[in-house]
């Protein structure tokens, strides 16, 4: 007699996550229309905000690091909208919740995703914003970057859930940066702050005051994402 | 019972309100500092703290929600949102005319007073959600999802006078004060108390039969001419 079929294993919370953010990733490795369109959006926008607020180079230069995170902001928006939109297809999302994957790594998955695209985008900023508006990173590009990661994943985390709400409701294009930028303000004047800190020097030691505000608001949205997320995609 | 509360809130709510005016205007003396334009002072507090006790209404109905969904506690939630955003309004108008004299600007960007301003917009949000969504179940649970991700916010709002430096007068507690500043501020806070329950109690009907309207079966198509019926 043969042995029985071992039982299947289900996959494990962060395993499912690893998974589905792999598939986001490989799906915009493919394409990369996504990562383009919030490139040039976001080189855009900075210009806009270039000229709008005149050619006074030293005004503008105090507030490179405001309008990086603005751009970096508004471009989110397009970001978060379309993850959802690709699940949207051929109900790619029911798809998702009728496999044995905790909903919850769906929100891990995707809002990793999401802040892994921001980062890229952030990155591709960095140069431009440090030529454009003429600074330097006074205290260290090492620091930028960690305002930029502490940054996106702050974006990350609400932006996905209301995402998912938005992309399942009328108006969604409306509705999503309606939703999000009043929950995202606390961390844009972290962000902001602190980019121009970095960019213009830190004469009163405020950047730990600042990056202490911005892991305080990524551990309250992880954490409540994490746990509300099954409310927003479960019928 | 219930009626009889009903119609004695507004009562007595009106009364204790105009008669606090009085209080306000007439019977304290003006304040050592800030002299008669303090006398707003009995309006304002009060407005914000029913802002935020609304506040606190939507968030407990909120998570109430999440764990035992019914359209009542989504009516909860619903009133407790609106009557919020109405009097942080009220609130913020009515700090910006005492700030005019006493800061020399109608707004600042101070932290207490920007915190409200965004839950005020946050609000405004909440209340776009649910108008964008029809489905009054994935409304309901959708809206609790959003009224918690606002508690957040709300929590910036009370402790930010004691997490950020602020123009904004930090808390005085009544053994500071002398006693007819405190008398009035309670008489007041009391009659806007009563006031914000019976707008709440009316939002909560309101919100209920909206409820009720859009989950009732639809009704029976009226018989064709000519059937036996």
């Amino acid at each position: 007699m043969t042995a029985p079929a071992p039982a299947p294993v289900r996959p494990g919370l962060l395993r499912s996550a690893l998974v589905i953010l792999q598939k986001d990733l490989l799906i915009e490795w493919r394409s990369r229309a996504r990562i383009n369109a919030l490139v040039f959006f976001a080189l855009s926008t900075m210009l806009l905000f270039s000229f709008a607020l005149g050619p006074d180079t030293r005004l503008l230069g105090r507030s490179a690091g405001g309008y990086l995170w603005l751009a970096i902001m508004f471009s989110s928006v397009l970001a978060l909208g379309e993850s959802f939109r690709v699940e949207s297809e051929n109900a790619a999302l029911d798809g998702l919740r009728l496999l044995p994957v905790d909903a919850r790594a769906i929100f891990l998955g995707k809002a990793a995703g999401n802040a892994v695209l921001l980062l890229i985008l952030a990155a591709v900023l960095v140069p431009v914003t440090l030529a454009v508006y003429d600074v330097r990173a006074l205290l260290g590009l090492p620091r930028l970057l960690g305002v930029l990661v502490l940054g996106c994943l702050a974006i990350s985390a609400p932006g996905t859930v209301y995402a998912a709400i938005a992309s399942q409701s009328r108006a969604r294009d409306v509705l999503l940066p309606l939703l999000l930028f009043p929950i995202l303000i606390p961390a844009l004047i972290a962000c902001s702050k602190a980019a121009t800190l970095v960019l213009h020097g830190d004469a009163m030691n405020e950047l730990e005051s600042w990056t202490g505000l911005l892991i305080g608001f990524n551990v309250a949205y992880w954490s409540l994402g994490l746990l509300l997320f099954p409310n927003v995609i479960e019928d | 019972m219930a009626k009889a509360i009903r119609y004695a809130l507004p009562v007595v709510g009106l009364l204790m309100l105009a008669s606090g005016a009085y209080l306000g205007l007439v019977w304290v003396p003006a304040e050592r500092d800030m002299g008669d334009v303090a006398r707003i002072m009995y309006v304002h507090v009060p407005a914000v703290w029913m802002m935020l006790l609304a506040s606190l209404l939507n968030f407990g109905a909120s998570l109430w929600y999440l764990f035992r969904a019914s359209w009542k506690v989504d009516a909860l939630a619903e009133a407790g949102a609106e009557i919020s955003l109405l009097f942080g309004v009220i609130g913020v108008l009515l700090g910006a005319i005492w700030a005019k004299p006493t800061w020399g600007v109608y707004w600042n960007w101070d932290p207490r007073l920007t915190s409200v301003t965004i839950m005020l917009v946050t609000y405004a949000g909440y209340m776009a959600l649910r108008r964008f969504v029809e489905d009054p179940e994935r409304r309901a649970r959708w809206s609790a999802v959003a009224g918690v991700f606002l508690a957040a916010n709300s929590v910036l709002v009370w402790y930010s006078v004691k997490w950020f430096n602020s123009l904004h007068q930090t808390q005085s507690s009544p053994k500071t004060t002398y006693p007819e500043l405190v008398l009035t501020l309670r008489w007041n806070s009391f009659a806007f108390l009563f006031i914000a329950i019976w707008f709440i109690w009316l939002r909560y009907d309101l919100a209920m039969q909206t409820r009720r309207s859009e989950v009732a079966p639809p009704e029976p198509p009226p018989a064709a001419a000519g059937s036996p019926a």
